[in-house]
């Protein structure tokens, strides 16, 4: 087993390749939550990849809610065995299972609902939990969102709803990177300290350093400890947009544009190839 | 005879529902249902008093309801979902076609208080446009039963039909005449009457009214078909093409705008394999507005008058 550092380094190589192969699709928030995917798929989740199982019993279910982020998703379950990361060349390519924006249409394994129209994911995992329940199925429930994904109302009618409902076997997490595609969340639709905000809602609210792999680590499996006790869990997670890739980094113009030749190049250098991965 | 056609009794197609959930309810565990604030209306007071565990009571937060649904399938849960047809569609038309219609999630979105017969409460209520709005989402079943007795059926039958359904049934008591414990095959048109010189295709509320015009019409003389378009997607090509190969003229009839619905879908059919005159009796682009459902299918152009002189606009030019 690769050490979760190198595994995010891949994930953040395969993120460049994808978006500059097919000059297209969304780097910075991607390349921020590197981190999170290798610890939730390689030390976190309980799941199996093969066969793919939409019903997803007995395993832990991941949902990715601000679907712009697909290339650390795609790399993530390619790596993770759930398809032959060769694919990952065909990202938002005619006749791919690897379209912009994470589908369930075209059967691609590991994805459980399509998203990308934002504010979704949270009602969607809230769902897949109350099926958990229902079914006497002891796994947990994982999302992940955008700071500025939580502009969209539905969010909160979601957040509403998860508290009141006592849907605690759901681990949600809020990429709080501060960017979205306008310029800073505080400047286009300031969100303020999201922590009261969850708690006033009834939430059980961690923080935690999103490229900071012993602390996602760590606070994932806390999350995971403070589940069953009658409260959803919401991690309110740091990261900076474009991490790894020095002139990515902080940078909202980064949010959905594709590096050049030579901006690849560069790229690539800063994120040496690990051993036991490798390209595909 | 279309005048031998009489009803039971009059009934709610929502009491409908109602009972066709229970009964769903009991033939499968996995069937479940949600609520946004209106289990009253949606008349699930029996199925949560038999199924506590199996309602979700989501609160006026329809958006959510939506995505509720189309997670819980994950796990092989039958949700339906209930409000009104203006908050299960309209309101929440991005949620369908994302987290349901693309992702191909096995959720029922079960409507009722459609169309002008909503009554009172005016326009803000009576949609018009969820027919046209749902039958283009790809892989969405779009189902209009006709009575009580049909949407009991019919909410009976989508638990066993896989994929994304879309329901729509109303307010009102409305004569009752399928019969009781029927059958229901998505997809099948019903022929009610058969005739000769007009067909009048109709979905919902308006295949009685259908019948009540009918039933001038054959005092005039004339041999008419009627059909009931129970689904409006998939379409029943052939039992359409059928029908106006024989009356080679017809009428649609729908509680809903004539841009996008029944007789859209009527009409496409006959332009790719048959052109005949259609004549379409429904809301002409168009919003509601408050009043009684009688009143209103009078104004609006809907009540069984209004069909009859279609039939006859229709008749007249297939004779030119």
């Amino acid at each position: 087993m690769p050490q979760l550092k190198d595994i995010a380094t891949q994930i953040r190589r395969d993120i460049v390749r994808m978006v500059h192969g097919c000059q297209s699709g969304h780097p910075g928030g991607s390349l921020g939550c590197a981190d999170f995917f290798a610890a939730l798929y390689f030390k976190v989740m309980q799941h199996k990849p093969q066969p793919f199982d939409m019903d997803g019993g007995d395993q832990d279910l991941f949902f990715l809610s601000n679907g712009h982020i697909s290339p650390v998703f795609y790399s993530t379950l390619a790596h993770a065995g759930y398809f032959d990361k060769k694919e990952l060349s065909t990202f938002r390519k005619l006749d791919s299972r690897l379209q912009g924006h994470p589908t369930t249409h075209e059967g691609l394994p590991g994805i459980r609902i399509a998203s990308g129209s934002l504010g979704q994911g949270m009602s969607v995992a809230i769902g897949a939990a109350l099926t958990k329940k229902l079914n006497n199925d002891d796994r947990f429930v994982f999302s992940l969102h955008g700071d500025g994904e939580l502009e969209e109302g539905q969010n909160w009618e979601a957040i509403m709803f998860a508290p009141h409902h006592k849907v605690d076997n759901l681990i949600v997490t809020v990429d709080w990177n501060g960017q979205q595609i306008d310029g800073t969340v505080e400047d286009v639709a300031g969100l303020g300290d999201l922590e009261p905000k969850f708690a006033a809602f009834g939430w059980k609210v961690l923080h935690m350093d999103g490229n900071n792999m012993d602390e996602v680590v760590a606070t994932l499996e806390k999350a995971i400890s403070l589940t069953g006790k009658g409260q959803p869990i919401v991690i309110l997670m740091k990261t900076v947009m474009g991490k790894g890739v020095d002139f990515m980094e902080g940078h909202h113009e980064w949010h959905g544009i594709a590096p050049s030749d030579e901006q690849l190049a560069k790229a690539l250098a800063q994120l040496p190839e690990p051993a036991e991965l490798g390209d595909y | 005879m279309v005048k031998d056609i009489q009803p039971l009794n009059e009934k709610e197609t929502r009491a409908g529902f109602g009972e066709g959930i229970l009964e769903a309810g009991r033939n499968n565990p996995n069937v479940v249902a949600l609520t946004a604030d209106l289990l009253g209306s949606m008349k699930l007071n029996a199925f949560i008093k038999e199924f506590p565990d199996r309602f979700v009571q989501v609160g006026i937060a329809e958006a959510n309801m939506i995505g509720i649904a189309a997670g819980m399938t994950i796990g092989g849960k039958i949700p339906y979902t209930t409000t009104f047809a203006n908050f299960s569609t309209g309101r929440v038309y991005d949620q369908i076609r994302q987290s349901v219609a693309y992702s191909g999630k096995n959720v029922k979105i079960c409507a009722s208080h459609a169309g002008l017969t909503l009554g009172e409460d005016g326009a803000t209520h009576q949609i018009l446009e969820d027919i046209g709005m749902m039958k283009m989402l790809p892989g969405m079943t779009v189902i209009v039963p006709c009575d009580f007795n049909q949407t009991k059926a019919a909410t009976i039958a989508i638990a066993d039909y896989e994929g994304p359904v879309y329901l729509r049934f109303g307010r009102p008591k409305w004569p009752n005449f399928t019969p009781e414990n029927q059958k229901f095959e998505v997809g099948k048109a019903q022929v009610l009457h058969e005739g000769t010189d007009i067909t009048l295709f109709a979905c919902g509320h308006m295949v009685w009214l259908s019948i009540e015009a009918g039933k001038i019409l054959e005092e005039k003389g004339y041999s008419v078909e009627i059909i009931n378009i129970h689904t409006i997607k998939p379409l029943d090509e052939e039992a359409v093409l059928k029908s106006i190969t024989k009356t080679r003229c017809a009428v649609t009839a729908e509680e809903h705008n004539v841009l996008g619905g029944l007789g859209d879908s009527i009409a496409q059919v006959a332009a790719r394999h048959l052109p005949i005159p259609i004549e379409y009796v429904g809301t002409n682009d168009t919003f509601g507005e408050s009043g009684k459902p009688v009143e209103l299918l009078k104004k609006y152009g809907l009540d069984k008058e209004h069909i009859v002189a279609a039939a006859e606009k229709a008749l007249a030019r297939k004779q030119k």
